[in-house]
């Protein structure tokens, strides 16, 4: 924070001609974030957890922070899986999965914060080529697709889908100032956030350029007796199934025990 | 109170599930059945990913039928060689019932195939089951003995080769027609994760014709082991037990059997195969309208992890 003061000061004083002059610019602001954990723990009562994330920005024009010119974008990405979208047709009276197509690598989950509307950040060129934001992420298709014709209502449906479920979200004030230059992010995790290990990444425009990113990783666990669980039936599925019918052999037992009548 | 279960992935009411098991546990105990055959549509229904559901079925369809099991066995109303035949048949049906499960689910037909075969066993049977039961009912009105139709004493299951005498049961039958019972059962048992009771009774008094007193008995010895079977490989192959989930509906499930099987003790047979007749049909009906009215969303989103 000492140096960002300094940093505040130089701005101030060199700022204002540096913006003047032509692009491209070598820009001087530098964006930092930090997160309070790097852990989230999905316990036994997991509903969902609340997220904020602080950040500074470095070397900001103070003329275009009180312009608001500074815009931040924070996003949340989930783990990353190949996501197939399935279409249902009705074929002789009932309704039966016809159409498919596969999307490469997409998050299983995303929580967008931003200062406001993405959209009115930067044109949508830039936030296709960044793939900030549902509407602008990379849906790539694999395998065969034939003349490509449907693939824009398999992606429409893909971004409405998740939408609507939730594990994609977006928030347009999320992100708030609460000095000059330091700014608070509130990411939402729904309680069917995805383990693994998620990145929490930072964008900085100002005026509508790209400035600077930050990315942090935020990993999402599974505690004790989940986790146990989890562990044991994929490392010793043999013998986790045969504990599970071990469970169900004593449970039937007992209770023809308890409650025998005869 | 929320639950996380961790196989499935997701954080359910606790209390929902215990309703279910128990309301499952106390329609099993009334009837006699294992209850298979609601509980994995009523998991669906809850959003638990069908795979889920399916494998955790039939390890609650172990729970249930173990306590029915040693019932029968203390009175010895178990054909434990009628049984084995049976057995054997449903192991060789479990096997290729989890390949079929697995090819299915490559292809993305799992939910279709799972819901048609529904729809197509209970309506058959629960419709049979109806027929039957109110001519029955009708005869008790007329003050009529009511028997079980048995026409003819031997029909062409009682020609086949392979001749086994099981002495408990006092028959002297073919073992092919058994086995062939069990596997088409064990079929059942790994892609629907219902136990088959509710099948393999009535095939069992009027195909086979074997004595209705083993009948139950015999069928859950063969369910217990056809299910663990399906249980353990479905673990081993697919990851897709949930033994919090299958614990919590055990528990409620076996409770609630106890008050069900009073209730049912109340009642006379054809009225309680007229009830579960319309619990059958009514299960049916709701899976049936699920296929033909148009979804309100046709697209569906696949993971690679537990989606189907």
């Amino acid at each position: 924070m000492r140096t960002f003061s300094r940093y505040l000061l130089a701005g101030l004083l060199f700022a204002a001609p540096l913006v003047a002059q032509a692009e491209p610019i070598d820009f001087t602001e530098k964006l930092d974030i930090g997160i309070s954990t790097d852990e989230i723990a999905i316990t036994s009562d997991f509903r969902g957890a609340d997220l904020t994330i602080f950040g500074a920005i470095d070397g900001a024009d103070p003329g275009l922070l009180a312009q608001g010119k500074y815009n931040i974008v924070v996003a949340l990405e989930g783990p990353k899986e190949n996501t197939t979208v399935r279409k249902k047709e009705r074929v002789f009276g009932i309704w039966i999965n016809t159409n498919s197509m596969t999307f490469e690598k997409v998050p299983e989950s995303y929580s967008l914060s931003s200062t406001r509307d993405i959209e009115t950040i930067a044109p949508p060129g830039d936030m296709n080529n960044m793939g900030i934001g549902v509407d602008h992420m990379p849906l790539t298709p694999i395998g065969f697709i034939g003349d490509g014709s449907n693939l824009t209502e398999f992606r429409d449906a893909f971004r409405r889908l998740r939408e609507t479920t939730g594990i994609y979200q977006r928030d347009p004030g999320g992100v708030q100032f609460i000095s000059s230059s330091l700014f608070k992010a509130s990411l939402r995790l729904p309680a069917d956030v995805p383990n693994g290990s998620h990145i929490v990444r930072a964008y900085l425009f100002r005026d509508g350029l790209f400035v600077a990113a930050k990315a942090l990783e935020l990993r999402v666990v599974k505690t004790g007796l989940e986790q146990a669980i989890t562990t044991a039936a994929h490392q010793q599925p043999f013998l986790y199934g045969l504990v599970a019918v071990l469970l169900a052999v004593v449970t039937g037992w007992l209770a023809s025990i308890v409650f025998r009548r005869d | 109170m929320t639950v996380y279960l961790p196989i499935a992935e997701l954080s359910v009411n606790i209390f929902i599930i215990l309703g279910m098991g128990a309301a499952v546990g106390f329609l099993s105990g009334m009837f006699g059945v294992g209850g298979g055959f609601l509980i994995t549509p009523l998991l669906i229904f809850y959003n638990i990913p069908p795979v889920v559901a399916v494998a955790t079925g039939a390890n609650q369809v172990v729970a249930s039928s173990i306590s029915g099991a040693i019932t029968h066995f203390r009175r010895g109303t178990i054909d434990i060689k009628l049984g084995t035949v049976l057995l054997c048949g449903g192991l060789a049906g479990a096997t290729v019932g989890i390949w079929i499960f697995a090819l299915l689910r490559r292809i993305g037909q799992l939910d279709l195939v799972i819901s048609l075969a529904y729809v197509l066993l209970l309506g058959t049977v629960g419709s049979l089951m109806l027929w039957e039961s109110i001519n029955a009912l009708r005869r008790a009105a007329k003050n009529e003995t009511v028997t079980l139709k048995r026409p003819g004493h031997h029909n062409w299951v009682h020609r086949l080769p392979l001749k086994m005498r099981f002495k408990k049961s006092k028959i002297y039958l073919s073992v092919i027609p058994i086995a062939v019972l069990g596997f088409c059962i064990g079929i059942l048992t790994s892609v629907m994760g219902v136990g088959g009771g509710f099948i393999m009774v009535p095939a069992m008094i009027y195909l086979l014709r074997i004595p209705t007193n083993v009948v139950v008995g015999t069928s859950l010895f063969q369910i217990i082991f056809v299910s663990a079977y399906t249980v353990i490989v479905q673990a081993s192959a697919n990851y897709t037990v949930d033994i919090v989930l299958a614990f919590v509906l055990m528990i409620a499930g076996v409770i609630g059997a106890q008050y069900g099987v009073r209730v049912g003790q109340r009642l006379r047979g054809e009225q309680l195969r007229a009830l579960l007749a319309l619990l059958v049909l009514a299960v049916g009906i709701r899976l049936a309208i699920e296929l033909v009215i148009p979804p309100k969303e046709v697209y569906s989103i696949v993971s690679a992890g537990l989606g189907f």
